[in-house]
């Protein structure tokens, strides 16, 4: 019965362990994933700001 | 969970590392006062910058300083293990690999340089990548193993961002942004001396030769009197060239009293225990000497410019 309750609990810490690594590996994507955003957004509104008004002084 | 060994002996937990981890590893308290005397260069020099690209620019000095202290905390890791200032660090706690700090701080590095001379100039984008050459190679890998001048020359790394904001703004480097530099270059020994005066034991324990511990305690405070000195007649400089007003030198004139107050009691400190509360007291009143100066000289600019708007 102790063998059985020590393994039981070994597999609950080992469950666990699994579920914080997943959580941790989850949250570091999801930075990663908004620091790209982050960085492609900044290329996007610099070269518009580059640009300047001239961008809305031209022929339709 | 995967124990990997990485080039410097550090054993590192694959897999395990946090987001914080990562940001631990851009020294974020040294990044605000890059990003606060960068700012202040910005601000004071003369002509404008659209405020989206000052606030592009502002991002990629900052991301530049971290990026150079990840490159110094994977250099670092074997005496950061030492101390117990840094031990908790993620490369020596284990937490993240060396190889994995040195390829963030490189990347980084390359995208904040490439940024900055894309968004506002290549002079500011240069001085960028100096900067964090200077910082990574230089003073981590060179001097600070090597001579007790290390933050004395290390130095020069923490005041070019002052540099780097200017030259954002004009394209060049001047007289006037020079004078900025040489604020930030006096005032680090001063203020990196009194807390090694305190803090003695960690470096001496991690073979860092600090002024301390080489030269002797009563070397160092007599250093400190004379750098803090010259900074409070050097913080006058930018009177001289115009960049500040009377608000900014009335500021110089105080703090400057004050610096010099301090590192005399500092330096006539009678016994061990009044030393370190000297020290101690240096060290926190640099770190809001630095930022008044700075205040003053941002409020004689913005007068300045109120005014030019006014009339």
């Amino acid at each position: 019965m102790t063998e059985k309750n020590q393994a039981l609990e070994t597999m609950t810490a080992q469950a666990q362990a699994a579920e914080t690594l997943k959580r941790v590996r989850r949250r570091r994507s999801i930075a990663l994933a908004g620091a790209l955003a982050l960085f492609a957004l900044t290329f996007y509104v610099l070269t518009i700001v580059k640009m300047g008004p001239a961008l809305f002084d031209r022929g339709l | 969970m995967t124990y990997i060994d990485d080039s410097k002996g550090m054993p590192a937990l694959a897999g395990e590392a946090r987001v914080e981890d990562y940001l631990a590893l851009l020294k974020p308290r040294v990044m605000s006062l890059v990003v606060f005397t960068a700012l202040v260069g910005m601000l004071v020099a003369p002509g404008g910058i659209n405020p989206v690209i000052g606030l592009i620019a502002i991002v990629c000095i900052a991301i530049g300083g971290g990026a150079s202290g990840a490159l110094n905390m994977w250099y670092d890791a074997d005496i950061d293990a030492i101390m117990s200032r840094t031990q908790n660090r993620p490369i020596p706690a284990g937490r993240i690999s060396s190889g994995e700090a040195l390829t963030f701080g490189l990347v980084l590095s390359g995208f904040s340089v490439a940024l900055l001379g894309l968004a506002t100039n290549w002079v500011a984008g240069g001085l960028l990548a100096f900067t964090i050459f200077f910082y990574a190679v230089i003073y981590t890998i060179w001097l600070k193993r090597s001579t007790p001048q290390n933050i004395v020359i290390g130095g020069a790394a923490g005041a070019f961002p002052t540099m780097i904001g200017w030259a954002a703004v004009t394209g060049t480097i001047s007289l006037e942004s020079l004078a900025l530099f040489l604020i930030v270059f006096l005032w680090t020994p001063p203020h990196f001396w009194a807390l090694a005066l305190y803090k003695q034991g960690d470096y001496a324990a991690a073979g860092i030769p600090m002024m301390p511990n080489v030269a002797g305690e009563a070397s160092t405070k007599r250093q400190i009197f004379v750098y803090t000195v010259i900074l409070a007649v050097s913080a006058f400089v930018p009177v001289y060239l115009g960049t500040g007003g009377w608000i900014y030198g009335a500021v110089a004139a105080i703090t400057g009293a004050g610096f010099v107050y301090l590192a005399v009691r500092l330096l006539l400190a009678p016994t061990n225990v009044d030393m370190r509360k000297a020290a101690r007291r240096l060290f926190t009143y640099s770190l809001s000497y630095l930022f008044v100066l700075f205040l003053g000289l941002l409020t004689d600019s913005f007068i300045a410019r109120l005014g030019g708007f006014w009339s």
